[in-house]
């Protein structure tokens, strides 16, 4: 059954992306899930982005919701859920816009040496401050109001010596990751990467089938969400993904 | 405990490599995730039910797992007519494709987009929790057979998956076996609810759903029961099953196979767990056993 927890307090990240923080701390890896029950109206797949608190961007009915929640609201979490990242030696991680939720309890728990936060904005730019004092923070806008003009990829590409990391995270839109992956492979070491993934889930727990990717069957709510690049390169990841009704479109 | 011999299995008019397969609706919604399951062991899969349209299915929460069982009100999300593409990699393997309608003339457009595709067909007539759907019509003998006599028309293969919120299920497997059906699977889930104290409100987005897993494994054994002195077509045994001894005691009861399907949330290559202690070189032949509880 789901733990119904209660909203202590909401913090505002950026226009579109509010931190809810609950009055109970789950036992978590970084980058295991939960799914967050909206009373009433869904229950959607958010990363942990700390013990007790989840970050989310509006994009439709259920985080519309979940943003307007005040102090004192009552949701039902079920997790964590999933296996989270599994750092080793040196580590860079990378984000783009709220895909840095699931990477910032890595940066707390001093795992990251190195991190790269890409926004389409300034304003847009999540938990920079506190990843400026934890890691070696480099940042990329698309429109170039902080840091690097241009995709994260840009960064990787002019600043960062890629053979020197053991374990690189990514979180962040899929094409993003594509291209992170593909870099990661031409320098042979795909399997240094680990992508956290995101697809449609309903069960959560690897019994529904409705996030399993092909060609492997592999379920990114259980195998996953995070998966190494050699497990992804040959998959769908990258080209397409199915809907709440198992129809596959384009990513 | 008792093994059985490791043997080709004919039910219904499917061949399947052993006798465990895949229950509809679970790992089911892809190609992909099917193949996986016959890698891992599985003798044959069900598909995720096929409806007339696209479906989205319920809000969430759509599943919950409880002690020893899983509550679900998916609401049949499936692709409907896209789901061919998904059985293109799986052609001449053990598949049988789940479908489901509102009414008789629903069911077979759904079968006939999948004639010569499939290995065989399992009507459900048993969705506890999708309105007009399944046990809507699953529970009325004369829909039964009206649904069950358009697919068997097809000469195919042709499993009628029963609920067990019937009163009697002897009368609705006799029902199917008139209307043509070639073996009867039982059960679908057993209806369910539970309620979120805290926010005093059910915890499934559809209010109330459907009972599987190891819980409801008495239920699903006496149904298997007595479908066994009721009809006269081979009997696949549903619910609950999660270990070797489970599958021997619904082959007793009656069951020439079994169906696996919330056993996969505990253990997910449960066929291969189940198949190396369930067969052995010196096992009985199934038929040795099926339905010797009724001696
Ligand atoms: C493992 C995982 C972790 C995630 N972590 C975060 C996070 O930390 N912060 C955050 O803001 N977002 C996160 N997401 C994305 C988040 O789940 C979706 O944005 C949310 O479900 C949208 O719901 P909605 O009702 O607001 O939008 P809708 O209008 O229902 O849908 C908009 C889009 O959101 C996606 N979506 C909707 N429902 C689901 C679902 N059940 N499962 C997956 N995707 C869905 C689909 O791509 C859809 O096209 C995560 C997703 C996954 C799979
Ligand atoms: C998540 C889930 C989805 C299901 N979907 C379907 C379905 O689409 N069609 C169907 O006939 N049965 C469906 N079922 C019922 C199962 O096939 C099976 O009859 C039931 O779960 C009992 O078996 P079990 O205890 O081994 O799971 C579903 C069950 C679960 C848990
Ligand atoms: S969401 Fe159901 S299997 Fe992953």
């Amino acid at each position: 059954m789901p733990v119904v927890v209660t909203v202590v307090e909401v913090m505002d990240e950026t226009p579109t992306v509010k931190t809810l923080r609950f009055d109970r701390k789950f036992t978590i890896l970084p980058g295991q899930f939960c799914m967050v029950w909206v009373p009433g109206i869904d229950e959607v797949p958010m990363g942990f982005s700390s013990p007790d608190m989840i970050t989310v961007q509006r994009v439709g009915e259920a985080t519309q919701a979940l943003i307007s929640l005040s102090i004192g609201s009552k949701i039902g979490i079920r997790g964590p859920l999933g296996n989270g990242f599994s750092p080793q030696g040196r580590v860079l991680a990378i984000a783009g816009g709220v895909g840095v939720a699931p990477l910032y309890p890595l940066a707390v728990n001093g795992s990251v040496d190195t991190f790269i936060l890409g926004a389409r904005t300034e304003a847009e730019l999540i938990f920079a401050d506190s990843l400026m004092d934890l890691t070696d923070l480099k940042i990329a806008t698309d429109d170039g109001t902080a840091g690097h003009h241009g995709f994260v990829t840009g960064v990787l590409d002019e600043q960062i010596d890629l053979l020197s990391y053991d374990t690189i995270c990514v979180c962040g839109p899929e094409m993003m990751m594509k291209g992170i992956l593909n870099r990661l492979s031409d320098a042979g070491i795909a399997d240094r990467g680990q992508f956290s993934l995101h697809r449609y889930m309903k069960c959560g727990v690897g019994v529904c089938g409705s996030c399993a990717m092909d060609p492997d069957g592999l379920c990114v709510c259980r195998d996953g969400p995070v998966f190494t690049g050699d497990q992804i390169i040959n998959s769908e990841f990258g080209s397409y993904a199915r809907d709440a009704s198992g129809q596959r479109k384009r990513v | 405990m008792i093994t059985l011999q490791k043997e080709l299995v004919h039910v219904g008019g499917v061949t399947l490599d052993n006798h465990l397969i895949l229950a509809a609706g679970v790992l089911g919604t892809t190609g992909a995730s099917l193949f996986r399951m016959l890698r891992q062991g599985a003798g044959g899969v069900v598909t995720k039910s096929i409806g007339p349209n696209p479906k989205e299915g319920h809000a969430g929460p759509c599943l919950v797992p409880l002690e020893r069982g899983l509550l679900n009100a998916m609401g049949l999300p499936n692709p409907s007519k896209n789901f061919l593409q998904e059985l293109e990699p799986l052609a001449g393997k053990p598949v049988v494709v789940s479908i489901f309608g509102g009414k008789p003339d629903e069911f077979r457009t759904v079968a006939s987009w999948f004639e010569g595709v499939a290995a065989g067909y399992e009507l459900n007539l048993s969705c506890p929790h999708a309105e007009g759907y399944g046990a809507a019509i699953g529970s009325d003998p004369a829909m039964v057979r009206a649904c069950t006599e358009e697919v068997a028309a097809f000469g195919m293969p042709t499993w009628v998956k029963l609920t067990p919120n019937v009163t009697d299920i002897g009368t609705i497997g006799r029902a199917a076996e008139e209307g043509g059906a070639t073996a009867l699977v039982a059960i679908n889930t057993v209806r369910a609810m539970r309620i979120a104290i805290d926010l005093r409100r059910p915890v499934l987005g559809n209010r109330f759903g459907g009972l599987s897993g190891a819980m409801i494994f008495p239920i699903a054994l006496r149904c298997v029961y007595d479908l066994y002195e009721a009809c006269s077509i081979p009997i696949i045994g549903c619910g609950g099953v999660s270990s070797a001894a489970d599958v021997i005691e619904m082959m007793m009861a009656g069951a020439s196979a079994v169906q696996i399907g919330s056993a996969v949330y505990d253990d997910s290559s449960v066929f291969g767990s189940i198949a190396d202690v369930l067969y052995s070189t010196d096992g009985v032949s199934a038929s040795g056993i099926v339905g010797c509880a009724h001696e």
